[in-house]
């Protein structure tokens, strides 16, 4: 990758700067170096209320009645509200509404919102809550997803006839989705018995991952400030604007034009800003106190306040001849989606449709199922179901590479799929998959130095346990492990997800200058700065401003799913198309311009096929701008069938493989993580420096997941929700890191691009724990990886 | 609420401020709250992510965990306080632009104000001395690879700052090991 301009697909020259696949600097970097970048946290008006929310102690209860009065006496309080005063639907939901805006009826989780408070000052709101009686009857609460899923006598999370049953994919009980994929032998009805008789080497296994937080710095915070037509306007840190709008909106009662919304500054998101928190909260008090509202979450309240990754309890069998040729796959993944539907069910998609990795696997038995419990709500993060999955079917590759005595990157690169294959679902990869290419890459890439080659090798720095470390290093050990990971990117199973983009072209000044206008969240991934690059790149003009995001435009989608570059790029360069052919237009009509000559536009100047100058944009647009608006809509998809899992559910695929390095402290249960290598495959790199930020970052998030990051949670109770118990990899945690980044692109999206902010996320965690079985020799079935795991001792009681 | 409140003067970023604090008020939120430098980031509130560190004479410090009465008659610098009077900005705030060192930018002023403490006691830095250096800091977005390399490029940056200026080598500690 190179840091030059490159060429767009529209054969455009190349004089402009900055375009598509260099590396400009960020717009908003030397904002966010100098603290003048406003997060949404910092949102700020002379006469704001702060808000506070009243959160359910029980994981599961009967919400008997609640008394505001002593919290309404308090001096300074503004407003105290509880469901009764939510004047519109009293429910929101990403796939169904079914979460209340304040609790009614029940309570479902603990942490649940139950009223909220509006005060003059953070403190008075807080005092205020303390005032507020609540009377519960406490229930049992449903915290063992198995259970909750398979035993009908288990009690229902939701009452029946609550949450909306299609019928196919959800059919009641705590079953928020059940995903059966079925092919080959399978799909005739064939038993597992039929397929393993004629299996040479069978592998099982029981895998678990925890439950991973998003864990973003920035918590969850807003402004909501009253307007004047009765309406309200909310400066909020989200990753869907639209989306949000679209749930507030009824809960107020009011029309969606009288709820707008502008991105205030996110920090950081992952998913846990695709459910809403306190924007419903934030407008019903400024609405009702008629004074603009703030409120911010701390970290406590932020782990109660959004959803996390689901759990997952999975079930494992491959079979495979003598030659390690895979024969057939069984997996059963159960996704504890905790106490309200919020993604689940996409996410269920996800991991049915990608349960047993990107293999070539003849016979096929998948069962997803996303349940409800009275747990925290998970939904989205990073990797979505994929990342579950692929835990459990890459521990279950390197089983059967140990069966069959084979290097586990052969046992891969033997059964990979290819450009041309078909996945489980029947979908024909119709894009490169350089699957095998990346594996060998990924081997053969230069190994960091063992620890004797180290100028101290008792430094206890280079330890597992750094400088608490209170041994010389004896017991360790080295390891190296291998995965692989593919994930669907853009939204699925027959979603219309587009992006709009409106873009402005016009002569400010006496020079040519570009404003892009869209919806699409900046929530740290460099979105603003591709934006740019794309009208420079399509417009061949420099000046180049994106304005803030907001709901003045069209929607843009979620900044999730590895889509925006893909879905507001797509969109950006499609607007920007349309005012080229409009400008060239212009250009014929009034300019000195030969009939019939091929024009472009570069230089900010209206061009001929030779390059000459034939007319400046600024004189040419003088007093008469040039602005389109345009949606970009990817390829159709469709719902997978509800029996067999069969269907084009999806747009693209994305993958990504790692090597880790580990040294493992086998006596002390210690891993220090060495070097991780992750090769990915993107299409075509539009920033190359951000690209590979994407991927570094998803990698230590993954190596988060296999050794440290868990939200415990004990019959439905967070254990530690905080930093300090939650533990998220700092820089002595992460290792070296080396990226190698091809780029094959995708004729289908635009530039060939690929989305790139998943697929390490899904790799990393595996490889990880594949090392640490290299070096200790343990199954090793569960990430987080615990001491006690790799030193053997006895589990400590299991709390669910 | 008779709480009793206390008058206090804080010097920061070379002004003086007034601010009318309970004892218990921390820094943090006083900078935050009281005095409108919203540049200093909470993430945590004990004291575990560093995305509120300023400095207190000079020493990186946690505002999260000190109150603002006690900061009293100390020099406090924030991310605000970084840059020159002229808006040149500080070596470790242009190195971490440059080099993507940033992505959410929420932990970031944590961040400088820790790295620009750091670069003045050690000019020339290895890279693992480097990832030492911001070991006390989160970052969720970057897996920290740009950082290191930030802190390494505003080291850079320093001694070609120290080396351009007459006489300003030796200054910056330039050379003392490479």
């Amino acid at each position: 990758m190179s840091e030059t301009t490159a060429p767009a697909s529209t054969g455009l020259p190349t004089a402009t700067r900055d375009g598509v696949g260099a590396s400009p600097l960020r717009p908003d970097g030397a904002l966010k170096a100098t603290g003048e970048f406003a997060y949404s946290s910092d949102m700020w008006t002379e006469d704001m209320l702060w808000g506070a929310t009243l959160r359910s102690p029980h994981p599961h209860a009967r919400l008997l009645g609640v008394d505001t009065a002593a919290a309404l006496a308090l001096p300074g309080v503004h407003a105290v509200l509880t469901h009764e005063d939510v004047p519109g639907e009293k429910r929101y939901g990403l796939e169904y509404a079914d979460q209340p805006v304040l609790a009614f009826g029940k309570v479902r989780y603990k942490g649940e919102p139950v009223a909220i408070v509006a005060a003059d000052h953070p403190e008075t709101a807080r005092r205020a809550l303390d005032r507020i009686r609540v009377d519960y009857e406490v229930l049992e609460p449903v915290s063992d997803p198995l259970r909750a899923a398979f035993d009908p006598d288990c009690p229902l999370v939701h009452e029946e006839g609550s949450v909306p049953d299609d019928g196919r994919h959800r059919r009641g009980g705590n079953l928020a989705r059940h995903q059966p994929v079925r092919t080959g032998a399978f799909a005739e009805g064939a038993t597992v018995e039929e397929l393993r008789a004629r299996a040479d080497v069978v592998v099982t296994g029981s895998y678990e991952v925890g439950m991973q937080d998003q864990a973003f710095l920035g918590p969850e915070s807003g402004l909501a400030v009253p307007a004047e037509d009765g309406g309200v306007d909310l400066y909020v840190a989200t990753q869907w604007l639209h989306v949000d709008q679209g749930q507030i909106a009824p809960c107020l009662g009011l029309a969606p034009d009288k709820v707008r919304l502008a991105l205030a500054g996110v920090g950081g998101a992952f998913g846990a800003r695709e459910d809403l928190s306190m924007q419903v909260h934030a407008c019903l008090l400024a609405l009702r106190a008629r004074r603009p509202v703030k409120i911010v979450y701390n970290r406590e309240e932020s782990f109660l306040g959004h959803v996390h990754r689901h759990p997952a309890r999975m079930e494992y069998e491959h079979g495979a001849t003598g030659d390690g040729a895979l024969l057939y796959a069984v997996a059963r993944i159960v996704l504890d989606g905790g106490a309200y539907t919020s993604t689940t069910p996409a996410v269920v998609g996800v991991a049915a449709s990608m349960g047993v990795g990107p293999y070539a696997i003849p016979n096929v038995r998948v069962d997803a199922y996303g349940v409800y419990t009275t747990n925290p709500p998970c939904g989205a993060m990073r990797g979505f179901g994929a990342v579950q999955a692929c835990f459990g079917y890459e521990s279950q590759m390197d089983a059967l590479a140990a069966r069959l005595g084979a290097h586990p990157v052969d046992l891969r690169v033997a059964n990979a799929l290819a450009q041309g294959s078909r996945v489980i679902t029947g979908q024909r990869i119709d894009a490169p998959l350089p699957m095998a290419e990346m594996l060998l890459r990924a081997r053969d890439a230069p190994m960091p130095p063992g620890r004797s080659a180290l100028p101290d090798p008792a430094d206890p720095r280079t330890l597992p346990g750094g400088v608490s470390a209170t041994v010389l290093g004896e017991g360790v050990v080295r390891g190296v492990g291998y995965a692989v990971g593919m994930k669907n990117l853009c939204f699925s199973e027959g979603f219309d997800d587009y992006s709009t983009a409106r873009v402005r072209l016009e002569s400010v000044g006496g020079g040519p200058a570009v404003t892009v206008h869209t919806a699409a969240a900046e929530v740290g991934q460099g979105l603003v700065t591709v934006q740019g690059q794309i009208a420079r790149t399509e417009l061949g003009v420099e000046r180049v401003t994106v304005l803030p995001a907001d709901t003045r435009v069209g929607s843009a989608g979620s900044s999730s799913a590895s889509r925006q570059t893909y879905m507001t790029g797509g969109a950006v360069k499609a607007a920007c198309e349309a005012v080229r052919e409009r400008v060239l237009a212009l250009a014929r009509e009034r300019g000195p311009v030969p009939p019939g000559a091929r024009l472009s536009l570069s230089g900010g100047a209206v061009v001929s096929a030779s390059g000459d100058v034939l007319v400046p944009l600024a004189e040419l647009l003088d007093g008469s701008p040039v602005e389109e608006t345009r949606e970009y809509h990817h390829r159709a998809t469709r719902m997978v069938d509800p029996v067999n899992g069969q269907g084009d559910s999806h747009v693209q695929f994305g993958m990504c493989v790692h090597r880790a390095v580990v040294d493992v402290d086998v006596e002390l249960g210690l891993v220090k993580v060495v070097e991780m290598t992750a090769v990915q495959d993107v299409g075509r790199a539009v920033h190359p420096q951000q690209l590979v930020g994407q991927i570094q970052g998803a990698t230590a998030q993954g190596v988060g997941l296999a050794l440290m990051e868990e939200v415990q949670v004990a019959d439905g109770v967070i254990r530690n929700p905080s930093f300090t118990d939650y533990l998220i990899p700092t820089v002595l945690d992460t290792p070296p890191m080396r990226i190698d980044v091809l780029e094959c692109p995708d004729p289908a999206a635009p530039y060939g691009l690929r989305g790139a902010g998943e697929p390490g996320t899904l790799s990393s965690t595996p490889a990880v724990a594949a090392a640490v079985r290299a070096a200790t020799g343990r199954a090793l079935t569960r990430v987080p990886i615990r001491p006690e795991d790799i030193v053997g001792l006895p589990a400590p009681r299991r709390r669910r | 609420m008779s709480e009793e409140l206390h008058e206090i003067r804080l010097r920061v970023n070379g002004a003086e401020h007034t601010a009318t604090v309970p004892a218990r008020r921390l820094l943090s939120d006083c900078l935050r709250q009281d005095l409108g430098l919203t540049g200093t980031h909470v993430g945590c509130e004990h004291g575990v992510c560093g995305a509120c560190t300023v400095r207190v004479d000079g020493r990186p410090t946690r505002s999260c965990l000190m109150f603002a009465v006690s900061a009293q008659g100390h020099e406090i610098t924030t991310v605000e306080g970084l840059a020159e009077p002229d808006g040149t900005l500080h070596p470790v705030q242009r190195a971490f632009r440059e080099c993507h060192g940033l992505q959410c930018g929420f932990c970031t002023p944590g961040f400088l104000t820790v790295v620009s403490a750091y670069l003045e006691d050690n000019p020339d830095p290895t890279e693992e001395e480097a990832r030492e250096a911001v070991g006390g800091n989160l970052c969720r977005c970057t897996g920290y690879q740009n950082i290191v390399k930030a802190v390494l490029r505003a080291a850079e940056i320093r001694r070609e700052e120290a080396a351009a200026a007459p006489g300003g080598e030796r200054a910056a500690g330039a050379g003392e090991r490479r």
